[in-house]
């Protein structure tokens, strides 16, 4: 509990009383969260509980409501356009579903960011991208198109995209998904084999508390709009909330109901059950 | 008259206008910073122009074979097959080759476009885009709209004329009509300014609107499979009545 | 890149073989291709009525085109039509007593100057006035020909035949 003072002089990312609804839902109800710089932060929770909102915020894709976002210093309200493009070029943005572009062969893929922001010699775009291709293992795919590609090749490759820049962060949505365990084992190891040698702060956003615990130095639960709890793996898993017991100890029923609201299940079949 | 949110026909097509004409000036918008990638319009022109030029070939020689000899049917009853090159001509470069050109290029190239962008915004793609610092408006949308306006007029005068040596197959080669009447009789009646160019400035606006809708139902497709083939299918509904709408509103006023 | 590369060749193409079509249609098909003539000689020639004739309409030999129709006025003191036509330079071999008449391709076609050659060993210069014409032959006043001399009404003079038509179509 102690992790939010200390590093919160540290913080690249932090977000004081962030509040939001979208289509009249309340997502956030003052969140307080802080991402240390050169750790690698994990924001876990259930399933609709805002953790890619809390993403859009961070790159100001989407603007909350109150509250404020800091990002490297820069209040993220204050920036217009154009700033706030200039600070999304030095943040890398793994999705969900990779997007990769699929017209573009994995070289051009990974190539595209460059190429839109600088014209640089092919000689020099070849020498930046190939040892990015290489970091991931697929310098030999290069010329491949994404189609060609499984679903781990395909978000390695993104990964590699999202680092061609070297930016300050990286953030990773659902980094797991839908992976078969020797892929997910490449990707954690990229994880933390790039943020150890490219220095960066890495988000990661994902609810797979094994593959999590693996790699974060730092864990985030959301839940109801708050974070619910926060700290190291062990101490998460350890920790004796509600939440932390529901989530981690993977309990059916809990904070977060089985049942989705509903009516009184006897007046629904049509027993009534009493007759005032 | 106070209309409930999402109901009424008139309602909904207002604000589907509304929301069009919209999308409309943020492309404008957009068009000049898309200049940086020209590049990507010169792709589009290949895809949305090059790669639509089978079926504009075929059908415009189709046409002009049918013109041919619907035409030198009807005329020959009042004795004025001279005149078949003349009707078949103005006929063609004042409304058929814009109107027939655009509604192919609707079903050829409007729907891959809606299709293309869907499917970059179900995958995540425009959303990357806009986390790469590219705006998704100046490097897709605005390359396929300029693509449609510089293509249309191309494609239209191939159109036009495969159309002309279609009916010149049938009436001159097939049926006999003599070639100096033909030609002579075409070239006295045609003008280049009140026909050709007419047509020409007609088709670069039915390239901008088909582009228009298409780009702006993919744009704002709901990100299903669902989302996208509906989008689709919609495309080339509205851009097929818009097309016919604005030709009549263009030929009524401004020519 | 290589695919890169070929779209662009691919979309130069496309352009080049639009414009060319574009280009083809709005100098072979229209009346631009009447202004595409060499050097041209003016030859001169009055009509009493030049009917629907009308700017660059063709002027022709045996149907053949040999130039066009570049003016036409009317002449104030003998209330005439002054029409100029303008002769390729190629068909300098016209001998000069040939006839010009004002002709209509078809039923309703347009209208253009036929000259039927004559047998003088001397040849047209520019300029020169052709004598002898033939001025349009008005479908109203055909009709009302035909209608007079077949039908049963008394004869009456061409002047007043557009009327006869008029008469001839109540029965």
């Amino acid at each position: 509990m102690s992790a939010v003072s200390t590093s919160s002089k540290d913080a690249l990312v932090r977000i004081r009383g962030l509040r939001t609804r979208l289509g009249g839902k309340v997502i956030f109800d003052g969140v307080d969260l802080d991402i240390p710089r050169g750790g690698i932060t994990a924001v876990m929770g259930p399933s609709g509980t805002g953790k890619t909102t809390l993403l859009r915020h961070i790159t100001g894709q989407l603007q909350p409501d109150a509250g404020e976002i800091v990002v490297d210093g820069r209040n993220l309200a204050q920036l217009d356009r154009n700033g706030l493009f200039e600070l999304r070029e030095r943040i890398g943005y793994l999705f969900q579903n990779s997007a990769l572009l699929t017209d573009f062969s994995v070289f051009e893929n990974v190539a595209f960011p460059l190429r839109q922001h600088a014209r640089l010699p092919e000689e020099l775009i070849r020498n930046i991208v190939l040892p990015k291709l290489q970091a991931v293992g697929l310098r030999g795919a290069a010329e491949l198109m994404p189609a060609e590609l499984s679903g781990g090749m395909a978000r390695r490759v993104a990964l590699a995209r999202a680092i061609v820049r070297d930016p300050m962060l990286l953030i990773y949505d659902e980094p797991f998904v839908g992976l078969d365990p020797i892929a997910l084992n490449q990707v954690l190891k990229l994880i933390r084999v790039l943020n150890q040698t490219l220095g960066l702060t890495s988000i990661v956003v994902a609810h797979e508390l094994s593959a999590v615990s693996r790699v974060a130095d730092h864990i985030y639960l959301l839940a109801a709009g708050k974070v619910a709890a926060h700290g190291g793996p062990d101490e998460l898993v350890r920790g004796d909330t509600d939440w932390t017991r529901q989530f981690f100890g993977g309990e059916a029923d809990g904070p977060v109901p089985f049942h989705y609201p509903a009516r009184d299940y006897a007046s629904d079949l049509g027993f009534a059950k009493e007759r005032a | 008259m106070s209309r409930k949110p999402g109901g009424g026909f008139i309602g909904d097509g207002l604000a589907q206008i509304g929301a069009l004409g919209l999308f409309l000036l943020s492309v404008l918008a957009a068009v000049p910073r898309s200049l940086r990638y020209f590049a990507e319009t010169v792709r589009q022109i290949f895809f949305v122009g090059a790669m639509s030029l089978v079926i504009i070939m075929t059908c415009g020689l189709f046409i002009g074979l049918v013109l041919g000899l619907q035409l030198y049917e009807v005329l020959s009853r009042f004795g004025s097959t001279a005149s078949v090159g003349t009707v078949v001509a103005i006929a063609l470069y004042r409304e058929l080759g814009p109107v027939v050109t655009a509604l192919l290029f609707a079903g050829r190239a409007g729907t891959s476009i809606t299709a293309e962008i869907g499917l970059m915004r179900a995958t995540d793609q425009l959303a990357a885009m806009e986390m790469m610092a590219v705006d998704p408006m100046a490097y897709v949308v605005a390359p396929r709209f300029l693509a449609g306006v510089i293509a249309m007029p191309l494609l239209a005068s191939i159109f036009n004329a495969l159309a002309i040596f279609g009916s010149h197959l049938v009436a001159v080669t097939w049926l006999g009509l003599d070639n100096g009447t033909f030609w002579s009789n075409m070239t006295g009646a045609v003008d280049v300014w009140t026909d050709v160019m007419n047509g020409v400035w007609k088709s670069a606006v039915f390239g901008a609107v088909v582009t228009l809708v298409a780009t702006f139902q993919g744009y704002s497709t709901a990100p299903t499979s669902e989302g996208v083939a509906y989008a689709t299918t919609r495309t080339v509904v509205y851009s097929s009545i818009l097309t016919l709408a604005i030709d009549f509103l263009m030929t009524a006023f401004l020519m | 890149m290589t695919q890169r590369r070929s779209h662009q060749i691919g979309t130069g193409l496309f352009i080049l073989l639009g414009f060319a079509a574009l280009g083809y249609l709005a100098t072979q098909t229209t009346s631009l291709a009447n202004y595409r003539q060499g050097p041209t000689y003016a030859l001169k020639a009055r009509f009493t009525n030049v009917g629907q004739l009308k700017l660059r309409a063709p002027v022709k030999i045996a149907g053949v085109r040999i130039g066009s129709v570049s003016d036409i006025q009317l002449e104030p003191d003998r209330l005439e039509a002054l029409v100029t036509l303008a002769i390729d330079n190629r068909y300098n071999q016209l001998p000069d007593d040939s006839a010009a008449a004002v002709f209509t391709s078809g039923l309703l076609g347009d209208q253009y100057v036929a000259l039927k050659p004559g047998g003088s060993p001397d040849m047209f210069k520019n300029g020169d006035e052709i004598i002898l014409t033939q001025s349009s032959m008005q479908l109203e006043e055909l009709i009302g020909k035909y209608l007079v001399g077949s039908g049963d009404s008394p004869a009456k003079k061409p002047a007043e035949s557009e009327s006869a038509t008029q008469e001839g179509k109540t029965p």
